[in-house]
């Protein structure tokens, strides 16, 4: 999934960071947040099942596809801010970081040290990860239009 | 919506879901007997410990719920804790929770084919074990059992009385108190003692 995020759509600049969290590796997160502030736990971390809904060609009638783990979790910095995170899969240590790191990405004064210093290097890190599959799959393609080509 | 929410809910929520749940099972088998609850738990402005623990337990995204405007600065907290969602007509919600007896036929008292459908109150007074005292007699209760309240209406028998006739159909009421709770299901009558 592409991670820009049409502008018109609101919180895109949120939107982008959770998803870019929630992708990311809580031992790496944990290293780049270096000290963590003072925070308390609001809710979680807590896993839970989520239907995952489908649609035929992504047009058709939504239908069920299958429940998946995900975590949950919700803390308050000190300073107020409430952040959330929603994470495919059990890691309860990195729902809370991507938890915490999302309340303290919504504090005006810490944005930009923490985007360039966090979020950046993370949505890098993701992207190169992705280019390395999608080249190795690429590798393996199949040109269908050379076998119709054989035939006739 | 939640950038207000200030405070956590149970520490352990399965656990003192549980317990909650039990006092409320307990408090509805044996009206007026006074049932504490004993989360740890910091309840939001202006509800008591016991109101909150049972919000917590029983309200979920199913069961629509009607906040009295006193309460409604809890409505946040309540909106994330429980998931559920606040509707501004009395008669659509399953449960209700309120700081003074509200009007018991606006809330909904179930049909005849689904008694069960109808509206719980949950109701924060000042004390339970002091106050004015109420004699109860029905089921669950071999002998008739006091119950003393601060903080019900003066009239509270009369009205109670037009709810209990109702039977089946009528209105349960829990009432929350610091971090005591009992409960006056339909089935009870109700008597100034």
């Amino acid at each position: 999934m592409p991670d820009a995020v049409p502008p018109e759509q609101p919180h895109a600049a949120r939107r982008r960071w959770i998803a870019v969290l929630a992708r990311s590796d809580a031992a790496e997160l944990c290293e780049r947040l270096g000290t963590l502030p003072a925070y308390r736990v609001l809710r979680g971390p807590e896993a839970g099942l989520v239907m995952v809904r489908g649609r035929t060609g992504g047009g058709g009638a939504p239908f069920n596809l299958g429940e998946m783990t995900a975590t949950r979790c919700s803390v308050r910095t000190d300073a107020g801010c409430v952040g959330h995170a929603y994470i495919a899969g059990r890691n309860e240590r990195l729902a809370e970081l991507a938890a915490l790191t999302d309340a303290l990405l919504q504090d005006p004064t810490r944005q930009n040290a923490l985007m360039e210093e966090v979020i950046e290097p993370l949505a890098a890190m993701q992207q190169a990860r992705r280019d390395a599959v999608s080249a190795k799959a690429a590798a393996t393609r199949v040109q269908f239009f050379a076998m119709r080509n054989m035939r006739s | 919506m939640s950038a207000t929410v200030a405070l956590p809910g149970f520490t352990d929520p399965v656990g003192e879901a549980q317990a909650t749940f039990r006092a409320v099972l307990d408090a509805m088998a044996r009206p007026g007997r006074l049932n504490r609850v004993g989360a740890q738990l910091t309840a939001p402005a202006p509800l008591d410990q016991a109101t909150a623990a049972v919000l917590l337990t029983l309200v979920d995204n199913e069961t629509p719920l009607w906040l009295e405007p006193l309460v409604a600065a809890a409505g946040d907290w309540l909106a994330f804790h429980c998931g559920a969602s606040i509707v501004d007509m009395p008669g659509n919600a399953a449960f209700a929770l309120a700081l003074s007896l509200p009007d018991l036929e606006a809330l909904s008292a179930g049909s005849h084919e689904a008694p069960e459908s109808s509206a719980t109150l949950i109701l924060q007074i000042g004390a339970l074990g002091s106050g004015t005292r109420y004699r109860l007699s029905g089921p669950g209760l071999r002998e008739p059992t006091l119950l003393a309240s601060n903080g019900l209406p003066a009239d509270f028998a009369a009205v109670w009385q037009r709810n209990h006739a109702l039977y089946p159909r009528g209105v349960d009421i829990i009432l929350c108190a610091g971090t005591t709770l009992t409960a006056l299901p339909r089935s009870v009558s109700i008597e100034e003692a």
